[in-house]
């Protein structure tokens, strides 16, 4: 049987569920016998090299950019998996949506905070080559279909390589309750 | 109306409200002291306070804090719980407009918009002058004569555009409520009622039909042991009225068993439950049969206290309420040694709510009576065993009390030989919709949906929902159904759907968006599927619904059982239901795609390039 593609990605997470997968520690070794990687951050690859079987997201969107990769994601794995709570709800950073416009957001972080100092032209980053900010966070289901969630901040490792596991071998999933309880 | 126009409202919030308007209450220190600084109390004394001054301020809740020797959280939390209680000025005329679906369906929008032109503020602030307020609120229960609304607890029903000028007329000329003369209104039962509600009864039963001496019931009961008068009750079978269908002697029992030195009665008339409005009339017209029923009740279990919890809607019937315990107490069948028994002592004092569906749950009626959030308990300990005030407690709605004085009189065995077998005795069902009759109709259990709709003249059915939002909404193949606890049980209420109406939007959105704003909060399911329930119907409502938005809502359903109230375990009813009986409405809606997103960039980026002053670049990688 030919390995499995998998892609990675982290849009606006904090890399924590990335972490979260290393933690699988040395079945890392298994894992690399039964799927191959491609575009991730685990192994630097920038660009989708071939089309691929799974996809996992951290984080939700925030900007445009996150919009764009997400797509690509959508475009190039059979199979899209959002894991931890930014992929699925937004997270931390969507605590932004509910209690100030973007335009409130940006003015206090570059014109009104404390801790805004060297800005006296007033300027809030327009540079064309900055990805543009979202009005709030969302949730990456909101934006292309996603196939499958692994819930938790981060989601334990186990349940990611169970998941993996399941997914790849064809196998029903092994869901102890260990895995998914949250305190 | 130039004049009125011009008139500029105020988005009233913490920050502004003391310059716009003033709060201070001056009677506080009389109030406080009316309710004896009683920590208990503190509904009544927010209630007053309210009444007063329209608002209830920081240093009202200052002042009530250090008096009744709590903390201002404890204040601010049970303040910050009900509708009609506000920390911002609600104006000198606070104008409370029904939003229940049957209002809307009686052309509530029209008058809302007439009286925002009239009194020329929006929903949801008060005019700069800080004389009037305009509100949204849940069902007020009067669904039978509709749009109506509540201007300082005066009800104004059957609202046209020409009584909106007359009312905001009589209120910008400064004239009490209670004086705003309006042509074409019925009369009201009484004159201590200063609202022109009608009662509306167009079938009368045992419980409606005046055909028994006050004070019988009772005088029979007290020469009896109270074991042998709660059997009685037992015998005939007799079952909650407020929803639950609670064996009532059953009840009665348990809460006598436990010892304790202090038992209460409570008559649950909170009837929040929309498109009911049952207890009202009962209350209207025959008080005196209740408040006999909760003596009966009284000496049954032990107690010598009953307390009424009357949700504040219904406000406008305290002085008669008050004058009908007054002559009961004069009487001899209410107060001291009741009717000539030494030492037989029952009082009942009347509770008001503030505004909460919630309160209905019989522990969080308990918890509202004790001047608390109305947040429902965990059971067990069930209220028999700890209720108010962690005594022993029975709450029994409207009319169940009104039935045990009947089944004193004449008998279990009448009653027995009324209603059906495991449903005894007769249902008072409140009835409005797209019928020609709507109002109360007093009927024995057993009657099928279909008689009650030749009854009240309805024609073109397409829908009924019975029991109220959290009940059923059924298509006409169930029409044939019988109403009783063992077949299409119901808390007393039916609303005659049409077939020209929108049922999605006009009324699952409506009873969807009820619960969202009527949920306590505590549990998560309630507090925040209700509003992921409500995203899915608007989706799918737009026309970018997928089949997955329904089996997510079905899914979605089951998760609701986790809840810990009924209000929690009924809030996606109205979805789940029409999703059982009229599931073509959805699924004409649907997208035949596996998945729509409704995510658009241009729109999404289009604030944030403003603020930073660069044109959005939409170019072709981004899509
Ligand atoms: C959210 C909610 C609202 C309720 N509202 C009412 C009400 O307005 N009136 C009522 O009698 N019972 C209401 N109930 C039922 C009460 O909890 C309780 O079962 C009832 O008052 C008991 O009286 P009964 O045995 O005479 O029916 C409500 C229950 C829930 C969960
Ligand atoms: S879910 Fe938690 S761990 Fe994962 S990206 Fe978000 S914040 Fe980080
Ligand atoms: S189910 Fe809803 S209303 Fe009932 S306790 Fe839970 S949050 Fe409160």
């Amino acid at each position: 049987m030919s390995k499995k593609i998998v892609a990675t990605t982290s849009l606006a997470g904090c890399f924590g569920c990335h972490m979260s997968l290393l933690d699988i520690d040395e079945r890392i070794l298994d894992l690399i016998e039964l799927v191959e990687f491609n575009k991730s951050p685990i192994d630097d690859i920038k660009t989708f090299t071939k089309q691929c079987d799974i996809g996992i997201i951290e984080g939700g969107c925030c900007n445009s950019e996150n919009v764009h990769v997400l797509k690509d994601f959508r475009k190039n794995c059979k199979i899209l998996i959002s894991v931890g709570e930014c992929a699925i709800m937004g997270g931390l950073p969507a605590m932004r949506n509910n209690n100030a416009s973007i335009t409130e957001c940006l003015e206090e972080a570059y014109l009104n905070c404390v801790s805004v100092q060297a800005n006296e032209e007033k300027i809030i980053p327009n540079d064309e080559e900055l990805p543009m900010i979202l009005d709030k966070v969302y949730p990456c289901h909101e934006i292309v279909k996603i196939d499958y969630f692994l819930p938790g901040c981060a989601p334990r490792a186990d349940l990611i390589w169970n998941a993996l596991v399941a997914l790849v071998t064809g196998n029903e999933m092994d869901l102890p309750y260990e895995v998914i309880k949250f305190d | 109306m130039g004049e009125s126009k011009s008139q500029k409202s105020v988005e009233v919030n913490a920050e502004n409200f003391s310059e716009c308007c003033s709060c201070s209450c001056k009677n506080i220190k009389t109030i406080l002291a009316k309710y004896g600084s009683d920590r208990v109390r503190l509904m009544d004394i927010l209630i007053d306070i309210q009444t007063n001054v329209g608002c209830i301020s920081k240093e009202s809740v200052k002042e009530i804090a250090e008096n009744l020797n709590i903390s201002k959280v404890d204040v601010e939390q049970t303040l910050s719980f009900y509708h009609f209680f506000s920390e911002k000025p609600t104006g000198k005329y606070a104008i409370y407009l029904n939003d229940s679906a049957v209002a809307n369906m009686m052309g509530r929008s029209d008058i809302a918009k007439a009286l925002e032109e009239e009194v020329g503020c929006k929903f949801g602030s008060v005019t700069e002058d800080c004389q009037i307020g305009l509100f949204d609120t849940a069902c007020i229960g009067m669904n039978d004569q509709e749009p109506s609304a509540i201007i300082n607890q005066r009800v104004f029903t059957n609202l046209t555009k020409e009584k909106v000028k007359l009312i905001v007329n009589g209120i910008k000329n400064n004239f009490d409520v209670n004086d705003i003369q309006i042509e074409g209104y019925c009369q009201a039962t009484h004159k201590l009622i200063t609202s022109n509600v009608c009662s509306n009864i167009k079938k009368e039963g045992p419980i409606l039909t005046k055909d028994m001496k006050v004070g019988d019931a009772l005088k029979k009961v007290i020469l009896m042991d109270p074991n042998d008068v709660i059997e009685l009750v037992k015998q005939s079978n007799l079952r909650g009225r407020g929803g639950a269908g609670f064996p009532t002697g059953m009840k009665w029992q348990f809460c006598r068993a436990f010892k304790d030195e202090k038992h209460y009665i409570f008559c649950n008339a909170d009837e929040g439950e929309p498109g009911t409005f049952k207890d009202r009339v009962i209350l209207t017209e025959r008080p005196e049969l209740l408040f006999e029923g909760m003596a009966i009740a009284g000496y049954s279990i032990g107690s010598d206290e009953g307390i009424l919890y009357l949700r504040y809607e219904y406000k406008y019937l305290q002085n008669y309420l008050e004058d009908v315990l007054s002559t009961l107490r004069e009487q001899n069948l209410l107060g001291k040694d009741i009717g000539g028994k030494a030492g037989l002592n029952f009082d009942i004092r009347i509770q008001f709510g503030g505004g909460a569906y919630v309160c209905g749950e019989e522990s969080a009626l308990i918890e509202s009576a004790e001047g608390k959030r109305g947040e429902p308990r965990d059971r067990p300990p069930f209220p028999v065993e700890k209720g108010y005030l962690q005594k022993p407690t029975v709450v029994n709605n409207v009319e169940t009390l009104c039935a045990v004085t009947k089944i004193i009189h004449q008998g279990p065995k009448w009653y027995r030989s009324l209603g059906t077998l495991d449903s005894t005795g007769s249902k008072v069902m409140s009835i409005s919709g797209d019928c020609d009759n709507p109002g109360i109709y007093e009927i024995e259990w057993g009657f099928t949906v279909n008689d009650i709709l030749e009854m009240v003249g309805a024609k073109d059915v397409q829908a009924v929902q019975v029991g109220g939002p959290s009940g059923s909404c059924i298509a006409s193949n169930e029409f044939k159904r019988k109403l009783a606890y063992e077949d299409l049980a119901t808390g007393g209420s039916m609303i005659i759907i049409g077939k020209h109406r929108d049922l999605i939007k006009d009324i699952v959105m409506n009873f969807t968006d009820f619960f969202i704003e009527e949920s306590c909060g505590s549990c998560v399911p309630c507090r925040a599927m209700t509003v992921q329930f409500k995203n899915k119907l608007e989706k799918i409502y737009r026309g970018n619904g997928v089949q997955e938005d329904i089996d997510q809502m079905l899914e979605w359903g089951k998760v609701m059982k986790m809840n810990r109230c009924g209000l929690g375990h009924t809030a996606a009813n109205p979805i789940l239901t029409t999703l059982k009986n009229f599931r073509e409405l959805y699924t004409a809606k649907l997208q035949k795609t596996d998945y729509v997103s409704e995510f658009n960039l241009e729109e999404a980026v289009q604030e944030s390039c403003a603020a930073a002053g660069r044109i959005p670049n939409l170019g072709g990688d981004h899509e």
